[in-house]
């Protein structure tokens, strides 16, 4: 039996009235506890998906489903709850004058949930921090620490869809590698389902399950991570992407 | 036995702030002859401070210390400010990471160019244009004549970089200081500008320096790497031995990158070791 969650028909997404379409006809549908991955250069849309899926940007043609029932263009609060949004940039994403606790409890006052410190204590937990950091200001956290927080207020909120826009590519090697295995726990322990954004292949390849790729709006092809493994690609642009890619180094 | 290009011997860089005192490099030594060379390491390990010091570009609260930094023969500790002057950009030169804000906004693209090999040759404003045409050509732009007349905005990133490339290159430095060249390109893009960059080194006989965090890019690019852990160089070896490397450092590093090769359920984390930072070096 198939459990869907999230999913795009014909998704368009234009801007400029139209003069420029970032997104053209994108369809995908990601299965329940699926990791799902959209890769591309610069300015393929694939972010412009994701800001679309997490109502960031409602002003789209063709529709997006959650749980089978069509996103409406006014979301509710509900399905806010449901899909949560990690950025890029943990340096960027949180207000540098909150302390943790308070970038925590703002979500949980939003979606009206109560229990503030419980959760807060219980979310600092999953994302392998103690409760002293309840205290700190971001300028008092690492890279890796303040993306762990960033995560936190994500999950803060109980969400079924965790949106992830490039979660490490502003980090270390040895940072990212702590930051993935996070994701990887969280996603088995919650029972989390992902859309991943990247522009790493490999990092795209070791977190998901399927991945699209992309070029100029369009998804070219969607392929599963042993494909990706195996360079088992249909399309030339993929080829090129995976050969640009590829590592040098081989131990 | 010719001179080394660059040699560094004890090389040590504080940062005296209100409150504390930071070692940022600690003990950098290395020669360089005309080679490629890589320093990687992770954010904090001074593998930028070591090439800002070279160029004697360090923020003002830094003291730098060294038994000798000498590039040829010329003492760059002991230079004074309008000796610098004159080796920055004609004799060492320095790309940096996004052409978006190493590139005057305001002046075309042709007018930086010839501006960049005018400040070093007394020529004519006819032939620096002749010039920046030819380095534009070598950087493999299409339309040199149309690309000249264009402000840094209309460029893309990867243009924007080789258009940087050839900034730098045009006064025919003898070594170049490339502090992350690509990290803010896409990796088609990526592999292009590198080409760009590898043809023109080799064709000028100029030594480079490539400063990234990118293990892989290193490896494929560079003769020689070295690997800085907070402060200090943990390892020096050729860059075809990467991925045999001996330092626990260097191996963590290598393990905790995800690989398209072998699929892994949990990537590897580095415990980081105090004798990095204090033991004896090898």
């Amino acid at each position: 039996m198939r459990d869907t969650v999230l999913e795009a028909v014909d998704l368009t997404i234009s801007f400029n009235d139209g003069a420029v379409t970032a997104v053209k006809g994108a369809k995908f549908r990601i299965e329940r506890g699926e990791s799902y991955g959209l890769i591309g250069e610069s300015g393929c849309g694939k972010s412009t998906i994701l800001r679309a899926v997490a109502g960031l940007n409602t002003d789209y043609d063709g529709s997006i489903l959650f749980e089978g029932r069509e996103l409406p263009e006014r979301r509710r609060k509900e399905h806010f709850r449901a899909m949560q949004m990690v950025f890029q940039d943990p340096y960027g994403s949180l207000h540098p004058r909150k302390m943790v606790q308070a970038v925590l409890a703002e979500p949980v006052r939003l979606m009206g949930l109560g229990d503030e410190q419980r959760r807060i204590d219980e979310v600092l937990r999953n994302v392998g921090l103690g409760p002293e950091f309840r205290f700190r200001y971001p300028h008092e956290l690492s890279g890796g620490q303040r993306q762990r927080i960033a995560i936190a207020r994500a999950l803060i909120v109980e969400p079924k869809v965790l949106l992830l826009d490039e979660p490490t590519s502003a980090l270390d090697v040895s940072v990212q590698a702590e930051i993935l295995n996070l994701l990887t726990r969280l996603r088995r322990e919650l029972g989390l389902t992902y859309l991943m954004v990247s522009h790493d292949i490999a990092v795209i390849a070791h977190m998901c399950d399927r991945v699209a790729i992309m070029q100029h709006g369009r998804i070219l092809e969607e392929i599963t991570a042993p494909d990706v493994r195996a360079g088992r690609v249909a399309e030339d642009y993929t080829r090129e992407f995976l050969a640009a890619s590829a590592p040098a180094i081989t131990a | 036995m010719t001179d080394p290009v660059l040699t560094v011997e004890n090389l040590n860089i504080h940062f005296h702030g209100s409150a504390r005192t930071t070692h940022a490099v600690r003990g950098v030594s290395f020669t360089l002859g005309h080679e490629k060379l890589g320093i990687v390491g992770e954010s904090g390990s001074g593998k930028s401070q070591t090439g800002r010091a070279i160029m004697r570009l360090s923020p003002p609260s830094a003291r730098i210390t060294a038994d000798a930094l000498r590039f040829g023969r010329t003492n760059l500790l002991a230079a004074s400010e309008k000796q610098m002057r004159a080796i920055r950009g004609s004799e060492i030169a320095m790309i940096l990471q996004d052409p978006k804000f190493s590139l005057n906004p305001l002046m075309t693209v042709g007018k930086q160019i010839a501006e960049a090999y005018r400040t070093h040759h007394r020529v004519s404003k006819a032939e620096a244009k002749e010039r920046a045409l030819a380095m534009l050509e070598s950087v493999h732009i299409r339309d040199p004549k149309r690309v000249y007349d264009i402000l840094p905005h209309e460029v893309s990133g990867g243009m924007g970089q080789r258009i940087m490339i050839a900034m730098m290159l045009i006064p025919e430095p003898k070594l170049i200081i490339a502090d992350e060249p690509t990290s803010a390109l896409d990796v088609t893009v990526r592999r292009q500008v590198l080409s760009v960059l590898d043809e023109l080194v080799d064709r000028t006989g100029a030594s480079l320096i490539f400063i990234s965090h990118d293990l892989n890019l290193v490896a494929d690019f560079c003769d020689r790497v070295l690997v800085m852990y907070a402060g200090r160089v943990m390892e020096d070896l050729p860059a075809r031995d990467l991925g045999r490397a001996n330092h626990p450092y260097t191996r963590a590093l290598l393990e905790s990158l995800p690989r398209l090769d072998q699929p892994r359920a949990e990537l590897p984390v580095i415990r980081r070791d105090d004798t990095w930072r204090t033991g004896a070096l090898a």
